[in-house]
């Protein structure tokens, strides 16, 4: 057959790949989503089915070869069915972060001049209302649950149901049209598009084609032997590469099921009832879980107490060993086996791993403590490197060669070389196409022989040839004695403390560093409580002298471990202050992705800078609050600027020990 | 969600007179239920005062007054908590007769109080499946073996309890103790127990007392949906005039046991008496 000469196994298309899966595996769950308190599930013929449907109900709508369809909502089968309905009709899919407020989601809109909008229910339907004055290429909308729209002008408006019962309608009429545009997908035709949220400036439309997702599917599937028994729970954003990767690419290479919460807030428990076998979590999720742990057990009896800790110091000793196959002790062997009946197996319950065969954290660096919590108790957590712009995968962790501080090695297919200013390139067969309606950014990123920059720095590990990443190639600066400046080493460093949730350090140009700090809420909160710390606020608790003596401690003890790398030695704290709010998306403080944004934070909070570097004792200081309605408020507060003890630099890093 | 579940009885309202429109157009329907001079004493005391009003098929109908006003009492009137001492009630076309208050639930009135009445220990799904004791009526042994006509009729109870949890968004304590629930979110529990009832009347008795500006916003939001999505008649009382005047089609005014307003809230705003009572004036 002709067309085997392109794409994997001749598929070229995931239209394709569903065929393929609605006969291969027509029996086998595909989707699964809990409903009125029980999981609903649609076999792969039956997701065909319903895909085909939508699919005819959006040529009956009008939609035309190469239109945007933005897809708006929370993780569910019908959204997922949506983007693949649009592939069908030789649309492409673009899907939205949920959360973004209106203001964003015209920029996205406008940019891609979607002309169909899919929106899963009455919040998001009213945004799109909010701008549609200002999308001129704008058509119609559907959405997903009825509920509170009946009374809306339904003349752009439909429902999702109805626009699937025309389409199967209309059936006879259209699928001649439907088979030949599905038919018609070329392996470097765009399969889907994707917003990076950006750390600077306005976002970029990644340009995604099949080739890139299905070779990075079908490469990744491989490398950790995903088959159709797999069970994922598609939680995180539908915007974000990686859902995309895990819930469409490699859902429809392996064949396996995508299993979708009932809501966000019933996430976690429904992780428990799924207990998936592949599992994907950014740090901050196993780090609130490990906090939320921790707390639960402070308030447990002391029976209890004893068991957790003795067990967790025998897994902590042992249970990486056992992971990676090594060789422990007979002894330790049997102890390690009455852990798993009485901590280790109802723990990994509880949390929803019991099946985990497959973990992977991504994003930020995760706490060496964090990441050895999870592989005591047997789970085979792995590290990963990657970003929209390579389909997610550049490196990865193999099995059994797992460590916190790397990423790993390059992953099957990806090429990677690193520049004299220390900046990571890779080229794949997953690296993007371009950035939609912008050659210049595509210049910048991409060369012509297809090496993407990162901006990462980092090095390889001469002896393990895994990847080790330190910061933002942009971000990496100099004091103003020439010494290097990492502020996301430090940071990094500083998060890995429960009681600190953000980090922000600055000190590039300048003769020495300081830093912002956040409390987490939880863990702080808790520790008041245990501690009789009366507190009204945040805001307040923030602010409280015992709180800022804790995190004095930790800030030293982070200077410490700091000043032991010759290198980073002038990175150490002299003085920080607590915030007196969280840094928030909403506020322009972080990305969507929950990624600090230095230019804004330093502009914004200009005064509180300069304090820091001016000796000033305290500082009043007002700063504007986005609530979550869009609202806007102004905080009013008086921080106190806390010095911090540093190790002597050019003193032997030895001596701190 | 298919509104028609929550309306299984369909049993025509005979029509005692036409309806009307609101202001935002919708189409409201014939009288429900009209209270015909109803004064209620206790003892030597009188709490309503030959009282007369009607409410209308698919409405939200409130009561408003200042404290004392009698505003309960009338609700546990509809409710049949109270017997009125004189004054006809007349629901659907017929006068009814006194009635304890679970012959006036299975008639389709459900309500929720103003002091939350939960049970405390129980889980959040199980106090929603006592608004459905009212259609079970399975035997004593048949339900301790979990067995027949019981398991059929807790399935089927269970399908209208969890389209109630779904609608007020309550999946995520579905499982959680009544009594570790911060205060809002027991008043959405006892919304969905009184929904659960699939009611043509519902009552409510200060749904928002006590609750911040965004709980109070969804609570409305909730009341606006059920009215909207179901068609249920909703009868509330409410102190928030911000609230009332938002939410309600019609208003009554009381004050004294005595019904000084009633009309639309723009009719009712300007209305003399009512802002005396509001202002306070020597009587």
């Amino acid at each position: 057959m002709a067309y085997m000469s392109e794409g994997a196994e001749g598929l070229r298309s995931i239209p394709a790949l569903l065929q393929r899966n609605a006969s291969r595996f027509a029996g086998r769950p595909a989707y699964r989503e809990k409903e009125y308190g029980i999981w609903q599930s649609w076999t792969w013929a039956e997701a065909a089915e319903e895909i085909e449907a939508l699919a005819l109900g959006l040529l009956n709508l009008g939609v035309a070869r190469g239109d945007h369809v933005a897809v708006i909502g929370r993780n569910r089968p019908t959204l997922y069915w949506s983007m693949v309905a649009a592939q069908m009709c030789g649309a492409v899919p673009v899907p939205l972060y949920q959360d973004a407020v209106a203001d964003e989601m015209e920029y996205v809109l406008g940019h891609c001049g979607a002309r169909f909008v899919i929106a899963a229910d009455q919040e998001q339907v009213d945004k799109v209302i909010d701008i549609e004055d200002k999308l001129h290429q704008f058509e119609h909308m559907i959405y997903v649950d009825p509920r509170g729209l009946r009374k809306y002008d339904h003349r752009r408006l439909h429902e999702f149901s109805h626009v699937q019962e025309q389409g199967r309608a209309a059936r006879d009429e259209l699928v001649g049209e439907l088979t030949l545009r599905t038919g018609s997908l070329g392996y470097d035709d765009t399969c889907v598009m994707l917003y990076t949220s950006g750390t600077t400036g306005k976002p970029k439309g990644v340009v995604l084609s099949n080739r890139n997702i299905i070779e990075t599917a079908k490469n990744s599937s491989e490398f950790d032997r995903l088959g159709p028994g797999e069970e994922v729970l598609a939680y995180l954003p539908m915007a974000w590469v990686g859902d995309f990767i895990f819930s469409i690419g490699q859902a429809y290479w392996a064949g396996f099921c995508v299993n979708c919460p009932e809501s966000d807030a019933t996430t976690l428990s429904d992780l428990r009832e799924i207990a998936p076998s592949y599992y994907f979590a950014p740090p901050r999720v196993f780090e609130t879980q490990l906090t939320q742990i921790m707390i639960r057990m402070e308030d447990a009896s002391p029976l209890k107490r004893r068991l957790f800790r003795h067990y967790m110091e025998i897994a902590r000793r042992v249970g990486p060993r056992i992971l990676d196959g090594k060789s422990v002790g007979l002894l330790d062997r049997l102890r390690y086996g009455m852990g798993q009946v009485m901590v280790y197996g109802p723990l990994r319950n509880t949390m929803g791993f019991s099946r985990v065969r497959v973990g992977y954290t991504a994003g930020e660096a995760i706490g060496p403590e964090i990441f050895d919590f999870y592989r005591a108790l047997g789970i085979n957590l792995k590290q990963l490197y990657g970003q929209t712009e390579a389909s997610v995968f550049i490196t990865q962790q193999p099995d059994n060669e797992v460590r916190p501080d790397t990423v790993g090695v390059p992953s099957p297919g990806v090429e990677i070389r690193i520049a004299d200013s220390g900046e990571v390139f890779y080229r794949s067969p997953g690296t993007f196409v371009e950035y939609y309606q912008n050659p210049e950014s595509t210049a910048d990123t991409k060369d012509p022989e297809g090496w993407v920059a990162t901006g990462d720095a980092g090095f390889f590990e001469e002896d393990t040839g895994h990847l080790r990443i330190i910061d933002r190639a942009k971000d990496v600066g100099k004091m103003a004695d020439g010494s290097l400046f990492a502020p996301k080493y430090v940071e990094n460093k500083l998060k890995f403390y429960p009681d600190i949730l953000e980090a922000v350090v600055f000190g590039a140009g300048r003769d020495r560093c300081t830093a912002f700090l956040n409390i987490d809420l939880t863990a702080v909160g808790n520790w008041a409580e245990r501690n009789n710390i009366a507190y009204a606020s945040y805001q307040e608790l923030a602010g409280h002298p015992r709180v800022l003596e804790t995190l004095r401690d930790h800030v030293e003890a982070v200077n410490a471990s700091v000043a032991e790398d010759p290198m980073l030695s002038g990175c150490q704290i002299h003085r920080f202050l607590v915030l007196h709010k969280e840094l928030d998306a909403d506020d322009g403080e972080l990305t969507r992705t929950r990624k600090v944004r230095r230019k804004i934070i330093a502009e914004k909070f200009a005064d509180l800078i300069a304090a820091l570097y001016d000796g000033s004792e305290s500082i009043y200081t007002e700063t504007e609050v986005t609530y979550e309605d869009g609202r806007k408020g102004r905080i009013r507060a008086t921080l106190t600027l806390m010095d911090a003890k540093v190790v002597p630099t050019g003193a032997p890093a030895m001596a701190a020990e | 969600m298919d509104g028609s579940d929550y309306r299984k009885d369909e049993r025509e309202v005979p029509v005692m007179d036409a309806g009307y429109v609101t202001a935002d157009g919708r189409q409201i329907g014939g009288t429900l239920m009209e209270l015909k001079n109803i004064t209620l004493r206790f003892g030597g005391v009188v709490a309503i005062k030959d009282i007369s009003f009607d409410i209308h098929e698919g409405e939200i109908r409130a009561i408003i007054g200042p404290n004392g006003a009698g505003k309960s009492s009338m609700l546990n009137i509809i409710s049949g908590f109270y017997t009125p001492s004189e004054g006809e009630l007349w629901y659907r076309g017929a006068k009814r007769r006194p009635m304890k208050p679970y012959e006036v639930a299975r008639d389709g009135v459900a309500r929720t109080f103003q002091n939350i009445a939960l049970f405390e220990g129980m889980s959040v799904l199980d106090n929603v499946m006592t608004g459905r004791l009212t259609q079970m009526k399975a035997g004593i042994a048949s339900q301790a073996l979990w067995w027949g006509k019981a398991r059929d009729e807790e399935i089927a109870n269970r399908e209208v309890v969890e389209k109630v949890i779904d609608f007020l968004e309550i999946q995520a304590i579905r499982k959680t103790p009544v009594g570790r629930l911060p205060y809002g979110l027991k008043k959405r529990v006892e919304l969905a127990r009184a929904l659960a009832a699939e009611p043509k009347v519902l009552l409510l008795d200060e749904p928002m007392a006590g609750m911040n500006v965004e709980e109070k916003e969804d609570m409305s939001r909730f009341i606006l949906d059920v009215n909207d999505e179901f068609g249920t008649t909703i009868v509330l009382i409410e102190h928030d005039m911000g609230v009332v005047m938002d939410l309600s089609d019609r208003v009554v005014v009381m004050d004294y046991g005595k019904k000084i307003g009633d009309g639309p809230p723009d009719e009712v705003r300007q209305n003399q008496d009512v802002i005396d009572a509001y202002l306070g004036v020597a009587h």
